[in-house]
């Protein structure tokens, strides 16, 4: 019998995961694709909002904030990049500029640091790239730039180290309330648990209703995005938002912690909650909307395009609470912007909610540092020679676009919570992610896989069961 | 730090022609310097016949091809480094490289030629729609898969793009028993060779559909369908002329884009037409002493020439190495238009230039019964009949240096598409 049962491994469920992980527990988290991150947490904008932008006194507000406020101090333990790159929402001619005077206003009752308006000069000098009609910005400093697959998967770890499980490839069919325990019926098996933490994302409503009456509605609002080459990555160098008016919902155009041009989201609400294909239209509409804030984006370096599912809530605020009708089954619905910003802050409230409800103690010997996969370009020529000489395979380039060693894959297999497929390997060490998405480096991946796993090169996927990448030998089929 | 008189960046067909010509043009202390587990490049998965039909006058296979000049390099005792990756090209010359034995090294080369090669443009770069399932591959990553590995990408194919990597694994993927459905082509006329047409899709039944793409991909995990479209002159598709095929496999071949990451960074100057440097007669970029060949230069149809391209280019980094920097008073520029997309090179210094020296282009359209027009500022030249021309297959015309030589004030040379 578990303590705590967490449905859903994406950054929600892994920072609550994580943030028990500091008491006398035993919890599990599980998740039905077959590694973590592979929901809403992997296809965002990849961003830390200052937090301006929520509506003051709401849930998302206070936890944008403060969840902004932890990431330097979070991404030092966990060994993530992250950057305070600044953003700036900028205001066109045709634009009212009071609404850049009620986002500032928003944004200083939320308690957001630095925020300042800049006028068309300020603005431009800050970054030049700027559309020609812009005439005022509100620069917030505290604004950052993340990787979400690192957040995620560093989160997750560093909770599996601290004693946490995680049962992947487990899709949740059932929640049976017994008289001191939760029955959690899983495609592969059965779980009892004391508590239920419901983080299923897109799916939060569907796992609530298997326990509670509360009526949670989730709608899953589709975001399209178009990513850049690295060559175009300094196009801008704060993320750069415009601001609503008559193309719609604005989009963002922001440089990523890894050196690519981001572009996106649209935002269509879609009755498929897996359906994460774009379209001609929302990929179309992303450039003229993007233009409107940012001058000569050079559309021509595209590398890839994709789109990721917002789990919106129809009352608009994230819900984070124990359900009324159901004790010990507790909700963390409705995350959808700014959730990855919050998901720290999220974490602390939802333990400790948790731990006043099962009386949980700290731990004593919690483990807050993890280390990341390392990374041979921060070494001096002489470490990494070094490195090589003990472990050639930090001598070997597999992926030649990103400039990923095979050690580096060796490491994001082997390590806790391993990468076991292509896209698992690629979320961990950008092998794959680059310019040629994969055309060179993926078979000599699925080798590595392969080998070490090991399995058959048939068995080798490119995201879980389902996903095999070659259907057998020549003269086979 | 090590050095060399000429460090060849790939042991491709490109690196393996301009390594002997460099030797047997008298330079000693050459490195050739190659990614891969072996020499050969490309041509090691490209098992299908009809190379070195200009260079031997009989049909080899890729590997078959590749080892005659694998072997050339070794019995001229060419050093080579392989699973070597070229990290950096300094604009001095210093080539910083990796790999398990040496470590991360750099060597200083006096001369370096670039034979790097290309890659295939992925779909991200096409601004496909729908989902993000397995079984959409390049056609070189299916072909490397099959002929190489021995795995089977998969059971029912469509194809998008005609280049001729795609044509041949259409052959490839029905002979190991795959059902190829169709294949898609955005552009009114193919981009591969005639004869990988007639001799990949006719002699198979498989349908070409000109002025098509691709609309929709569906399926979550692995493909399960492909939609494609009839698209406009203005090459958007035509609402109505859907056509979905059950598949699980997508195969792209839309194009080959020359890898010059490394020559961006050593500041040589890109043609935004081929992507490849900027080149003058003797191959040489606008970096003294930095040679390219074959199709980091641009792409090219044939292995032939893209040897025949790269011994020029040994050859010049030899007399460079040797002689030092050509003292050229002269530049006479060439300018591609009226359907000539772009030319190799792209400017000539006459009173060094070889004898006889192949300007090598391709057109941006299909022409039929046209010429090739040569001026020499507002005087023509030349004119060269050609029956059909087609954006698939290379062009070439000849300069003969005394002739470009009685034009003592000449400036442009101009090359044009005219009717016939």
């Amino acid at each position: 019998m578990y303590d705590v049962a967490i449905i859903g491994a994406g950054v929600i469920g892994c920072a609550i995961a994580r943030e028990l992980s500091r008491y006398e527990i035993n919890a599990c988290v599980i998740e039905r694709e077959e590694d973590v991150c592979c929901g809403t947490s992997k296809a965002n904008s990849a961003i830390i909002h200052a937090g301006f932008d929520a509506t003051p006194g709401t849930l998302k507000a206070k936890l944008n904030v403060k969840g902004n406020a932890m990431m330097d101090d979070l991404s030092r333990d966990l060994d993530i990049p992250f950057k305070r790159n600044g953003s700036l929402v900028v205001c066109t001619k045709e634009q009212n500029p009071e609404y850049l005077h009620t986002l500032l206003k928003k944004g200083e009752e939320n308690g957001v640091p630095g925020l300042e308006i800049l006028n068309k000069f300020e603005a431009k000098k800050l970054e030049p790239n700027l559309a020609d009609d812009v005439i005022a910005a509100l620069y917030a400093p505290t604004g950052g730039i993340v990787c979400p697959f690192h957040f995620t998967i560093a989160l997750a770890e560093n909770a599996f180290a601290n004693g946490i499980s995680f049962f992947l490839n487990n899709k949740v069919e059932k929640i049976d309330k017994k008289d001191s325990c939760y029955e959690i019926t899983t495609d592969k098996q059965t779980f009892t648990a004391k508590a239920v933490v419901n983080a299923a994302g897109v799916y939060a409503d569907t796992i609530s209703a298997m326990a509670s009456k509360e009526n949670i509605h989730i709608t899953a609002r589709k975001g399209e995005y178009l990513l850049l080459d690295k060559s175009a990555g300094t196009h801008v160098n704060h993320t750069i938002f415009n601001l609503p008016g008559k193309m719609g919902k604005g989009v963002l155009v922001t440089p990523t912690i890894h050196g690519n041009l981001l572009v996106g989201p649209t935002a269509v609400d879609t009755e498929d909650k897996d359906g994460t294909n774009t379209t001609e239209k929302g990929l179309n509409s992303l450039s003229a909307t993007a233009a409107l804030s940012v001058k000569d984006l050079p559309m021509h370096q595209v590398i890839t395009s994709f789109a990721g599912l917002r789990a919106h809530e129809e009352g608009g605020d994230f819900i984070l609470r124990e359900a009324d009708d159901t004790p010990l089954f507790f909700e963390a619905a409705g995350i959808e912007s700014p959730g990855l910003s919050s998901a720290p802050a999220i974490g602390v409230m939802m333990a400790e909610l948790i731990k006043d409800r099962l009386h949980l103690e700290k731990k004593p010997d919690f483990i807050a540092t993890r280390k990341g996969i390392l990374n041979p370009t921060a070494l001096t020529l002489a470490e990494r020679n070094e490195l090589i000489r003990q472990q050639p395979a930090y001598g070997n380039i597999v992926c030649r676009c990103e400039m990923i060693t095979e050690g580096e894959i060796l490491d994001a297999i082997h390590r806790p919570l391993g990468a076991r497929s292509l896209d698992g390997v690629k979320r961990r060490t950008r092998a794959g992610m680059g310019r040629c998405q994969s055309g060179f480096c993926s078979p000599r991946t699925m080798e590595i896989l392969a080998r070490e796993l090991p399995l058959a090169m048939t068995e080798i996927t490119k995201c879980g069961p389902k996903s095999e990448i070659a259907l057998g030998h020549n003269k086979e089929i | 730090m090590n050095t060399y008189d000429l460090v060849i960046i790939g042991g491709g067909p490109a690196g393996l022609a301009a390594a002997a010509s460099a030797k047997e043009n008298g330079i000693e202390h050459i490195l050739i310097l190659e990614r891969d587990k072996e020499l050969g490049g490309i041509l090691n998965q490209c098992i299908h016949n009809g190379f070195g039909l200009h260079t031997f006058k009989e049909e080899l296979t890729g590997p078959e091809y590749a080892s005659r000049f694998i072997k050339k390099v070794k019995n001229l005792q060419i050093p080579y480094k392989l699973n070597t990756m070229v990290m950096d090209v300094s604009p001095d010359k210093t080539v910083t490289a990796m790999n398990r034995t040496d470590g991360m090294f750099q060597i200083q080369a006096k001369a370096i030629i670039l034979a790097m090669g290309c890659r295939e443009r992925a779909r991200g770069a096409l601004n496909i729609p729908g989902y993000r399932p397995a079984g959409i591959f390049s056609a070189g990553t299916a072909q490397r898969l099959v002929n190489i590995e021995g795995y089977m990408p998969g059971k029912e194919v469509v194809i998008l793009g005609s280049g001729d990597i795609g044509l041949i694994m259409a052959r490839r993927m029905t002979l190991e028993g795959a059902k190829v459905k169709v294949v898609a082509e955005l552009m009114p006329y193919s981009g591969g060779l005639k004869r990988n047409i007639v001799q990949c899709l006719n002699d198979f039944d498989i349908p070409l559909k000109l002025s098509h793409t691709v609309v929709d991909i569906e399926g979550k995990k692995r493909v399960e369908a492909v939609t494609i479209a009839e698209v406009g002159p203005d090459k958007k598709p035509i609402p109505g002329t859907e056509e979905r095929y059950t598949c699980d496999t997508l195969l792209l071949s839309c194009g080959l884009i020359p890898e010059n990451e490394l020559s961006k960074n050593a500041g040589i100057l890109l043609n935004p037409v081929t992507s490849g440097p900027v080149v003058s007669d003797n191959l040489e970029t606008n970096i003294e002493g930095i040679f390219a060949c074959g199709n980091v230069l641009h792409v090219h149809d044939v292995v032939d020439y893209v040897s025949e391209e790269a011994a020029s280019a040994g050859k010049n980094a030899a007399s460079y190495i040797k002689n030092g920097k050509k003292n050229s008073k002269k530049t006479v520029t060439i300018y591609p238009t009226d359907g000539v997309r772009y030319t190799v090179p792209s400017s000539i210094h006459p009173e060094e230039m070889a004898d006889s020296l192949t300007v090598r282009f391709r057109v941006g359209d299909v022409y039929k019964n046209c010429t090739i027009a040569t001026y020499f500022d507002n005087e023509l030249i030349s004119k060269k009949k050609r029956p059909v021309m087609a954006p698939g297959e290379m062009e070439e015309i000849r300069l003969e240096k005394d002739i470009l030589n009685s034009y003592p004030h000449l400036s442009t040379i101009t090359i044009k598409i005219e009717e016939a």
